[in-house]
């Protein structure tokens, strides 16, 4: 009984694997007798660190030459599968490359997907996949009822990475099939947005603001008070989708999951889809004008108040402390 | 140039429904509305076929029950029509059967590009962009930030953890676009009288040579085994701000040694 065989979607820049692929290793070792790893890239300069978590094998499919991983992962993938060499399970990350693999894999192999997954149980040979729905007020637990590999993507911060000691895993060539027309998306140039302080999905602390600020310029009150508390600085859908700061700051539901030591919500009320991103965190502060906002149901700390009185005492106070 | 969007109604985010116990789905009974997450691509849409000079903007979307609510929005903004797939058959759909639908849908109408949004408000699986590019057999670009379109080739920029990729895609393909990448337009009163009269075809499963075992509840292939309520989250100390709520603010973090 139980799993045997378990693929991670593994994800890595500059010989850095992803915090993502490290806690689907975690959760992998617990579920499966045999954990690998499928990635694209430098598979050599991270095999140390993925067998230091667990993962025997990683199968690689070599440099994407400016392409996109979805086609070129999911093609490898469903060559293996036809070759009887392929995963009882596929974990991929709810990332941006992720989604794209376990998508492009669904169809190509017809086999469904199992989404915005936080935990995963063992139940007879299959695994079952817990997805939290209605801004995390039930949970379902969900199954495939057909063979073949069962897809879930998981949300990132479900599980704890842990490192088991384990020698560097063995790197195994992994062949692309042809790809028609379907992998010619080629990346031209790549960009990246500089930030001082740490990832918004990695930081101890976050300091979001919502449409309470009442005008763009406001946000700059939530940047000065991530700076100062070494945090980083997030964003509800509202404002994001006013245009306000990019969809990269977005914590909730359609944005970032993030669980710090600190959620300080500023002007945010808490719709569903923004307490989804959040209601993970170990403490939750909010300022909120409307004591009736739902946000106040899950703050450890709340403040009835106009952020625009409260927070420059807070950046003051903050400021003084140094 | 001919852009398909995919648009999805779903029951409106502020009443969000309920679970039915009995089918273990989404009660449908309320009035649906276009996701507004889908009005990003419709107006984008609109915006590259203005600058290509010609052509069209389309809908795509599915419902079991023939709503055409949200459809209409999207149509008041400026499509000029819309494929609704309307199946008893499809209830229960997964995402892979929800993109089998409008791949084949899709299909009918040849676009030059297909727009959706990176994921539904109710539903937010997120893969079905990529599975309908799969079942198409094009390319595609996820997380599209920005989007241009010179002749044959889009070119966009695709959100990364770290900043974002530029990505030239030859067309036809298909480009998930995040919320926030141009600003919706208000439907005009004009734009809403005209889309009364803007033709909506409705097919059914037959229509698309679709087997209804291939999709809907038969085609999900999975089954909830168990709805639970999640363990709350209590709520802790309110105050109300009289000029020091700062100074409590301090001390809590004080307390949890974070500064």
């Amino acid at each position: 009984m139980g799993v045997s065989k378990i693929w991670v979607h593994g994800e890595a820049s500059d010989g850095v694997v992803a915090s993502i692929t490290l806690e689907l290793l975690a959760k992998a070792r617990d579920l499966a007798d045999s954990v690998e790893v499928v990635m694209a890239g430098d598979a050599e300069s991270v095999a140390a660190e993925l067998g230091n978590h667990g993962a025997s094998v990683v199968h690689s499919i070599g440099s994407l030459d400016g392409g996109l991983a979805g086609p070129r992962i999911a093609s490898a993938i469903a060559e293996a599968c036809s070759q009887g060499s392929g995963p009882d399970v596929l974990l991929c990350g709810t990332t941006y490359d992720g989604r794209d693999v376990a998508g492009r894999l669904s169809a190509k192999i017809d086999a469904p997907v199992i989404t915005n997954i936080v935990d995963l149980k063992e139940d007879g040979d299959r695994l079952i996949g817990h997805e939290p729905v209605f801004g995390g007020t039930k949970d379902v637990f969900t199954g495939f009822t057909v063979e073949g590999v069962a897809i879930f993507v998981v949300r990132p911060k479900s599980f704890v990475s842990e490192a088991t000691g384990g020698g560097p895993a063995s790197v195994a060539d992994l062949q692309v099939g042809e790809l028609g027309t379907t992998g010619s998306a080629v990346v031209k140039e790549q960009f990246v947005e500089e930030s001082s302080g740490p990832r918004l999905d990695e930081a101890n602390i976050v300091v979001s603001g919502g449409r309470g600020l009442g005008e763009p310029e406001k946000y700059e009150m939530i940047e000065k008070l991530a700076s100062l508390v070494k945090g980083a600085p997030g964003a509800s859908r509202a404002v994001v989708d006013a245009g306000w700061v990019p969809y990269s700051y977005q914590v909730g539901q359609t944005g970032k999951v993030v669980k710090p030591t600190v959620y300080l919500a500023c002007g945010i009320s808490g719709a569903t889809q923004h307490l989804v991103g959040m209601k993970g965190s170990a403490n939750i502060i909010a300022i909120n004008k409307d004591e009736e906002a739902p946000i106040f149901g899950i703050a450890d700390l709340g403040i009835v108040g106009d952020v625009h009185k409260v927070l420059p005492k807070l950046i003051e106070a903050l400021e003084a402390k140094g | 140039m001919d852009v398909v969007v995919c648009v999805k109604q779903i029951p409106d985010p502020a009443d969000p429904g309920e679970l039915d116990p009995d089918t273990k789905t989404l009660k449908r009974d309320a009035k649906l509305i276009l996701d507004e997450s889908d009005s990003y691509g419709v107006e984008m849409a609109l915006q590259l076929v203005d600058a290509a000079g010609s052509g069209e903007v389309r809908l795509v979307s599915m419902a079991s029950g023939g709503e055409t609510g949200g459809l209409r929005t999207a149509l008041a903004m400026g499509a000029e029509s819309a494929i609704l797939v309307s199946d008893e058959a499809l209830a229960g759909s997964d995402s892979l059967s929800t993109a089998k639908v409008l791949a084949a849908a899709i299909k009918r109408s040849n676009p030059d590009l297909i727009l959706t949004a990176t994921e539904s408000s109710d539903g937010y699986t997120g893969t079905v962009p990529e599975q309908m590019a799969e079942l198409l057999g094009l390319p595609s670009v996820t997380f599209g930030k920005e989007v241009s379109v010179d002749g044959g080739t889009a070119t966009v920029k695709r959100q990364t953890e770290s900043g974002y990729d530029v990505v030239e895609c030859p067309l036809p393909a298909v480009v998930s676009v995040t919320a926030g990448v141009v600003e919706p337009r208000y439907p005009s009163f004009k734009g809403i009288m005209a889309a009364k009269n803007k033709p909506v075809e409705e097919l059914d499963l037959a229509a698309l040579e679709i087997d209804p075992s291939t999709v809907g509840w038969a085609g999900a292939r999975q089954e909830i085994t168990e709805i639970a309520d999640a363990p709350a989250r209590e709520a802790g100390e309110v105050i109300v701000d009289e000029g020091e709520a700062h100074e409590r603010i301090m001390a809590f973090l004080d307390e949890l040694k974070v500064l």
